[in-house]
């Protein structure tokens, strides 16, 4: 056999080992790419699976909390009025008032009355209780009153002068019973007030 | 013979060329398997994150009875306080 021929032959065998080794060598990473996909495609099955009721049950709680939301706005707006109620919330979360209520596009046009400068925590507190509230006394539009320090004895000084630092010459209240040291007749005329008399 | 040392010339250049290309295939095929790993790795850890959203549904029952109690407590508070035109 010419020498050429030689040649030919161990070029066509080194050209098929080539060829062996690497297509082998390609077919086991495809293998270990086609297990790597099985773990990927059951890992993704378990998330769709998952994460299929997610959003009918977050979109029910957002509704529930939207309700509550447009509730309590609502309510907040009837008892306080629009701009009582934005600076209450302005003045519990600073910077609120400016997004406005939800269910009130208007509110956002308003200003807020600076009610947290002008009154203290603890009155706001008692204005949102309503009744009783001392916040009238003051107007937001006047000089803050809020005093870091002292800011609950400003709040009380916004009380009738007798109920903050004479207590004691207030009337103590009445002891009622059979052994009371006062005694009150019945009413001879339940329009007039009961005539007192002290027990010997 | 020329033709035939032309000819073994061709096939040691088309030697070259496959194994060029084969182990540029190989290649390929080894930087997808990391990859591969990383991505069934995220995908088991995700998976895994997602065993809680079962509580979502304690979630939605607590909020539906936490506003159906804000609304009670509510409807109250607005029978006790005046409105604030009557004021």
């Amino acid at each position: 056999m010419p020498a050429a021929g030689v040649v030919t032959i161990a070029i066509i065998v080194l050209i098929v080992l080539a060829l062996v080794y690497y297509l082998v060598a390609t077919i086991f990473q495809l293998q270990r790419i086609t297990a790597g996909l099985d773990d990927v495609i059951k890992s993704v099955g378990e998330i769709v699976e998952k994460s299929g009721p997610v959003n009918a049950v977050v979109d029910d709680i957002n509704a529930n909390l939207d309700a509550g939301v447009e509730l309590l706005e609502g309510l907040l707006v009837k008892k306080a009025g629009m701009g009582d109620a934005l600076g209450l919330v302005d003045g519990l979360y600073p910077g609120a008032a400016q997004a406005g209520f939800r269910a009130f596009p208007e509110s956002r046009e308003i200003t807020p009355p600076r009610i947290a400068e002008v009154y203290t925590r603890g009155t706001l507190t008692l204005a949102r209780l309503g009744r009783e509230a001392p916040i009238a006394t003051a107007n937001p539009a006047g000089p803050v009153l809020r005093n870091i320090e002292y800011g609950s004895l400003n709040a009380r000084l916004l009380y009738p002068e007798a109920r903050q630092s004479r207590p004691e010459r207030l009337e103590r209240s009445p002891v009622i019973g059979t052994d009371a040291p006062v005694q009150y007749e019945p009413p001879e005329d339940p329009s007039r007030p009961r005539k007192r008399f002290r027990r010997s | 013979m020329t033709l035939w040392w032309i000819g073994n010339a061709v096939l040691l250049v088309v030697l070259v060329v496959v194994i060029l290309l084969l182990s540029g295939v190989l290649k390929a095929a080894t930087s997808i398997v990391p990859s591969i790993r990383a991505i069934s790795d995220a995908a088991s850890r995700g998976s895994k994150d997602l065993d809680a959203t079962a509580l979502l549904l304690t979630t939605q029952d607590q909020v539906r009875q936490t506003v159906a109690v804000v609304a009670n407590y509510g409807g109250s508070l607005d029978v006790i306080l005046d409105d604030a035109e009557e004021r």
